[in-house]
Parts: C-alpha cells; structure tokens; sequence
C-alpha cells in the first residue's frame, strides 16, 4: 500500500484528499491530510466581513467535515520535511512516512516584515482583513468611520487574490455612500505597481474604474514603515500618505516550515515547482498546489481548482512509477466586486492577460469578462455554496474548463505599446 | 521598439528605455545607461545587485522584486535605495540588461 501525505486542509489539500480518495481504493492508497487546526476558512468572503455583509462564523467550517470517509486527518503543526527521508516532521516529535506529498498549506502573512504594522496604533487605526480575526476588527472600526482619510495598501505581491485592494476600494466608496458620509472620507490606493492592477488591459479598465469613484491611486508606493501613532505610510523612497484608517495587507510568505526544509522554497518560502507539472524541483514525489506554490498565477482558489485536475493526474502517475504528464495553463479566474450589486469577471493565463470576451461558453456568456454586471456579481454569490459542495469535494464544476480557451476573447487594442 | 545607442553599441529598448534583448548587453553598455540615470559611478555595491538580477533573470525569466533583492542580493533594502535612487528594482533591471519588471501576479 502506498502513503500520501497532504499538508494543509484548505482549498487545495482537500479537492486533492477527496478527488484521489475517489479515484483510489483504500487497500492501495492511504491518504493522511495534515492541518494544524480544523477551521477552514471561506477565504473569499473575508472581503465582505468589514462591510457587514458576511458573518464571520458564516465563512468557517470544520476542516474534517469536508474530507470523505477514508481519510485520515491529523491535527499537528509540521516542523520540517526530510526530502532525503521521505519524512514529514511534526512539531510533537513524530514522523509521517511518504511515497508521495502534496504541499498545500497556503500563504502566511508575514506582519513583521514591515516595520510598525502591528506596532502602536494597530487595531485602533490600523488594521487589515486577510484573517477573520483582522476582517472582524475591522468591521467594527469602519461602523463608525464617517470622516477622514481612509487608505488601503498592499506592501507587495504576491498577495493573495491580488484583486482584493481593488475590490475592498470599490465597496467601501458603496459602503460609505450608502451610510451617506462618502464625501466626508478620502479614499485613497497605495499600490507598489506603477498602474492599477499588474495587467494592462485589466488595469487600465480598473483605474478608470477607480477614478470614477474619485479614488486616488498612489504608485510605485513601496511602504517601509507603518506610522500608527503619526498616521502616516511611509514609503522607502521617503514619500508620505497620512491616514486616519488605513487597511495594509502584509507580505505574504509560504508555509513557515518550508523556509525549515532545505531545498525545497525560494526566498520567501514559496515551494519552488515546475510551472505545468506542479512537481517540485527539489523532489520527484513532492508536489505543490494552491498559495503555497511559486507559481507565476493569481494566488487564487480558482487558480488552486484548476490546478487540482493536473495534479492529481501527476501524483497518481509517480506513484505507479511514471513521469509527470499532466499540464497546468496557469488558468485563473477572478470576480472582482465593483459595489452596488455590481462585479467584473476576470479569466486569465500564464500567456494570455484579462481580456473583454464572455464566459464560460464564447460569445453566449453569460456572464460577460472584463465588464460590471449584475450577473457577475450573482456569480460570486453563487460560488460559495459551490464551493464546499462541489469544488471542495473534487468535482467539475459543469462548463468550467481547467485549462483557459481563447474562444471568443478580444484581442487587445495594442497602439499604445506593450505597456 | 526602438535602438539606443550605448558605449556605441546599438541595443533594443522598449517604450520605457528597458533593454529586450539582454544578449546585447555588457559591463560597458551598463556604465553608460547608469550614467545616463544619473549614477555616475557603479561601485562593487552596484554591481553585486545588477549581477545578481541579471542572473536571477536569465535563470527564472523574471526580474526579482525589491523585497526578493533585499532578502538574497546581500544588499539590505534600505541600502538598495541609497544605491539605486527612487525605484531599485526598475533602475538596477535597467542597468542590468534586462526587460522591465512586471509585478507578477
């Protein structure tokens, strides 16, 4: 019988346990998913917390529960991985023996890499949203924020859902104009890229998005420090942006323990992975997937769902002793929450950025890609419960490809360069 | 796409003065288009940051981030910004050769 261990109970390590569960009897495959706690997150819906419209005990769920039956879940913080062993180490001193691991612990937020984050001043006017803890802070400081400046910063990528700065200007303009103190607060996006979003098409659309809001958008603003006492970003180069509220999404590293683990991450502790195969490149029989992974993609669910189909299909094939086959396109899709029941839907790849189009079917939608819709942001609403009753359990979702099809997309107007 | 002309060896730019070919780089090539960003001296410093992009580029295809050159060039960032005013990762890509750094998401 062969041993696989799966790090991380969330998004990835669970489609990953059910859909090899499925695939597998359990006399051939035993399968062991290790977390070192059982709260999984609907990470999605952390957006909406700080608005009141999401109940944070609404978005966790056990992770157990979401496993089928016949697989074994462990509740122990990991210490290292002994690539030369086979051996993942837990912190209580015991070992997991493996044929073959699957990494799929996530991002960390790595708060103290940027000075005073969470120095004096945090969680009174500093704060963030990235946890459901940090969401809940906020929510009950922003019930009360009716005047001042308001700044939302992301101090680098890779962040999760990197949208998420985007989306969370777009509500709070709704949030406060609705609470009828809109014109009392300057919002203002202070972003370390020199545009509204990575991609051009995309970025273009949102900042002309952002200006219609009157949102003011500070680029290439790389924050060194937080000032929670001063009220004030500071960024590297010396420049300034006082805040009386300010929402800063720290730098995200990978899994603590791989930083542990000779060979097996880069600088920031992501696991180090061929880009299509998802193997990692320190070891045949270790896979990555999801936020843990150093792949050049959204870190996204969507982005982890898709991967899902090639990884497995790979761990399956090492595990009878063949080579990888299975190929990931680096497909993404993302809905983007513009406020006032409104969102936009991105779809994306390694090699092809945002584009106008219609998705999933070409030219018949429904919904429309790069554009607000009432439609798309019904489709963000209608994902939650898909997702814990059919991504997570490793299924299809019915028309919604793993790989990214071109069908349909509008080619770029390119007279501006490839900017 | 256009040329420049660097320590008379013409290279390709893109839009924003980015090289797109790095094969058409050299150390004199980088002197010049420092000194054209207003570095007028490239010390070891310099150069342990530009070397490293360039390599970690042409082994990655993708030019390191500032927090990514601050962990592993051996230049802390605070320095980085001393070194390579207002922008370290786009200016020491722009020295280095090598096309302009694209946050990767």
């Amino acid at each position: 019988m062969k041993r696989i261990v799966i790090i991380g109970g969330g998004t990835g390590g669970t489609l990953v346990a059910n859909r090899l569960r499925r695939h597998t009897s359990t006399d051939e495959l035993q399968i062991t998913v290790v977390d070192r706690d059982d709260r999984h997150v609907y990470q999605p819906g952390l957006l909406f917390v700080p608005f009141g419209l999401e109940r944070p005990e609404h978005i966790v769920r056990s992770r157990r529960a979401q496993l089928h039956d016949g697989i074994d879940f462990r509740l122990a913080e990991v210490d290292r991985i002994a690539l030369d062993q086979d051996a993942v180490h837990l912190a209580d001193d015991t070992t997991l023996d493996y044929d073959a691991l699957v990494i799929a612990a996530g991002a960390s937020l790595r708060y103290e890499e940027t000075e005073g984050l969470r120095g004096p001043g945090w969680g009174e006017s500093v704060f963030s949203f990235y946890s459901v803890e940090d969401a809940t802070a906020l929510r009950d400081a922003l019930a009360s924020f009716d005047h001042g400046r308001l700044v939302v910063n992301f101090v680098d990528l890779p962040i999760k859902c990197p949208v998420a700065p985007l989306e969370f200007c777009f509500l709070a303009d709704w949030f406060l104009r609705e609470r009828g103190v809109r014109e009392r607060v300057e919002i203002t996006l202070a972003t370390p890229l020199d545009a509204a979003f990575t991609k051009p098409v995309a970025a273009g659309r949102l900042g002309g998005m952002l200006a219609e809001r009157k949102i003011a958008l500070e680029t290439e603003f790389a924050t060194g420090r937080v000032d929670g006492v001063g009220g004030r970003l500071v960024s590297w180069d010396e420049r300034e942006v006082p805040f009386d509220l300010a929402v800063v999404i720290p730098p995200h590293g990978g899994p603590s323990f791989v930083g542990r683990s000779p060979g097996l991450g880069d600088e920031l502790d992501f696991v180090d992975v061929d880009i299509h195969t998802l193997r990692s490149k320190a070891a045949p029989n270790v896979f990555a997937i999801g936020d843990a992974a150093s792949l050049p993609t959204s870190k996204a669910g969507s982005a982890t769902h898709f991967e899902g189909e090639a990884l497995c299909a790979n761990v399956e094939r090492v595990l009878g002793g063949e080579e990888p086959e299975g190929s990931y396109d680096g497909h993404v899709n993302c809905f983007i929450e513009s406020g006032f029941h409104k969102a936009l839907l991105i779809d994306f790849n390694y090699e092809v950025e945002p584009l106008p189009g219609r998705y999933p079917e070409a030219h018949v939608g429904p919904l429309p890609l790069l554009r607000e819709s009432r439609l798309n942001h019904l489709g963000k609403l209608a994902f939650q419960p898909l997702y814990w009753h059919v991504l997570l359990p490793g299924h299809e979702i019915p028309g919604v490809g793993a790989q990214m099809s071109m069908a349909g997309r509008q080619a770029p107007d390119r007279e501006g360069g490839d900017q | 796409m256009s040329t420049m002309t660097y320590a008379d060896r013409q290279v390709d730019v893109d839009v924003d003065g980015f090289m797109t070919d790095p094969s058409q780089w050299n150390e004199e090539v980088a002197t010049a288009i420092a000194t054209e960003a207003g570095i007028t001296e490239l010390t070891d410093r310099h150069w342990l940051v530009v070397n490293f992009m360039r390599a970690r580029y042409l082994e990655s295809g993708s030019a390191p981030s500032i927090r990514t050159l601050g962990k592993a060039s051996g230049v802390p960032i605070r320095e980085l910004y001393e070194l390579f005013p207002k922008g370290p990762a786009k200016l020491a890509a722009k020295i280095a050769g090598i096309p302009k750094p694209r946050g990767c998401i």
